[in-house]
């Protein structure tokens, strides 16, 4: 269970906001932060991942503390168990897609992880390639398979298909969907696509202006 | 007589300086690239300052610091046994300091070219800084580091006033190959100072070519993707 506390002075591009948050996520539920862009939803994301401090409140997960401002308590980045995926791929491009994977096993863990997800993304064939050569379909695949190596329990997709064709996009949805049961993930993704929002959710929390304004199933609020 | 021993001289002291200054300018450029702190640009103009110095006014006040009459060069010469006027060493010290901007510079851009989210998503994975430095950001910035070398390597072999003023003009110990030529224009001997000049102009052309060569192949290379 995730339970956050989140206040934060954020300048976007219509002035400053005032994010102001307090949620709790179910274990392995699936929940979209739906919204116009600038309402503060990446940086929601960002907040769980501890590459943003909040101003004040707190983050829990199944009872450990990752940030507690009264507390004094900010948990790095890297020590928070995560999967974190970007709009922008961000696949290291010295490294093969396998390396891409492979850089993220944590140490004394088999290899055969990889050799799982490459199968199961489908990419097996492009295992020796270099991120430039593959298509964004194929490159947020990756960047998908590699957020999932150390075996995260929270997964964070940060509007990862936004920049995909439908076709491609229906492809990612059916894996993010089928990893999320696999793998028993809490997962947190960001959106702005009402279709996708309706066939992923379990939960649907509509975020403007830094407040959680509606939340619930995706029929009853949107 | 062609003597050989400043040319050796120079590049002995161009590839020390070029090494001292990769390890001192990775961590340096690593912090004025990635620090928010508005004093940095204090640190910056002064790594910035043997650009438009003339290099007597470094070698000036190195000579005053290194001096064993003066407080540091005697401690160093105290504790150490170290003296660094008119000896190798000194001419080493001097010409990290002479070629500082021509390291931080370039790594400093090439830092700053390695997008942010890839250091984000290594964080991510559980990387911590150090191997995220190695392992993601020193491979992303290749052409950056290799240029940094080698103008601080060519820039090295050039210098000529800062290596008078701390080094001397001691053959076989500080004698480098600017200041041979000086040397033999002074005794009249044009023929050699033509042939030691015409090897140092042919060789700095080829490194500056070499280098453009690598910058113009790395643009191509981003223009493909």
């Amino acid at each position: 269970m995730i339970e956050l506390d989140l206040h934060k002075k954020l300048f976007g591009a219509d002035g400053l906001i005032q994010l102001q948050i307090k949620i709790t996520i179910q274990t392995n539920e699936l929940v979209t932060l739906y919204g116009p862009s600038g309402a503060g939803k990446t940086s929601i994301i960002r907040m769980i991942a501890g590459l943003m401090k909040p101003d004040k409140g707190s983050i829990l997960v199944d009872g450990d503390t990752w940030f507690d401002s009264q507390q004094k308590m900010h948990l790095r980045t890297q020590e928070r168990p995560i999967g974190l995926v970007f709009q922008e791929y961000s696949l290291f491009p010295n490294m093969t897609v396998y390396e891409n994977l492979r850089f993220a096993l944590p140490k004394g863990d088999t290899e055969e992880m990889i050799e799982e997800l490459l199968e199961t993304i489908g990419l097996k064939n492009l295992r020796d390639t270099k991120p430039n050569l593959l298509s964004g379909g194929q490159k947020q695949r990756v960047a998908v398979a590699r957020a999932l190596v150390r075996k995260p329990s929270i997964l964070l997709l940060d509007e990862p298909l936004s920049s995909l064709d439908t076709a491609m996009r229906n492809k990612l949805q059916d894996d993010i969907l089928a990893f999320h049961k696999r793998f028993r993930l809490t997962t947190i993704l960001v959106s702005h696509d009402y279709h996708e929002v309706k066939k992923m959710s379990d939960r649907v929390l509509l975020v403007e202006n830094g407040r959680i304004v509606a939340e619930g199933k995706v029929d009853d609020i949107l | 007589m062609m003597d050989y021993g400043p040319f050796i001289l120079s590049l002995k002291l161009a590839s020390v300086t070029t090494i001292a200054l990769f390890l001192i300018g990775i961590p340096l450029a690593y912090w004025l690239a990635f620090n928010p702190k508005k004093y940095k640009i204090f640190l910056e103009a002064l790594v910035a300052l043997p650009l438009v110095l003339p290099p007597t006014v470094l070698g000036f006040y190195l000579l005053l610091a290194l001096s064993p009459e003066n407080g540091f060069g005697s401690w160093l010469e105290r504790y150490f046994d170290l003296r660094l006027v008119f000896t190798f060493e000194g001419l080493v010290v001097a010409s990290v300091f002479y070629s500082l901007p021509f390291m931080i510079q370039p790594l400093q851009s090439g830092f700053r070219s390695v997008p942010f989210s890839l250091v984000e998503a290594s964080f991510s994975l559980g990387k911590s800084r150090w191997i995220t430095l190695r392992k993601v950001i020193l491979p992303n910035m290749s052409a950056a580091i290799l240029s940094a070398c080698i103008l601080t390597f060519a820039h090295t072999i050039g210098e000529f006033g800062v290596v008078l003023m701390v080094g001397g003009n001691i053959p076989g110990i500080t004698q480098v190959v600017s200041i041979s030529i000086y040397d033999e224009v002074e005794a009249m001997n044009y023929s050699l100072a033509n042939h030691y000049s015409l090897i140092l102009l042919v060789f700095s052309f080829l490194i500056l070519s070499f280098v453009y060569f690598f910058n113009y192949q790395q643009r191509k290379n981003i223009r493909v993707l």
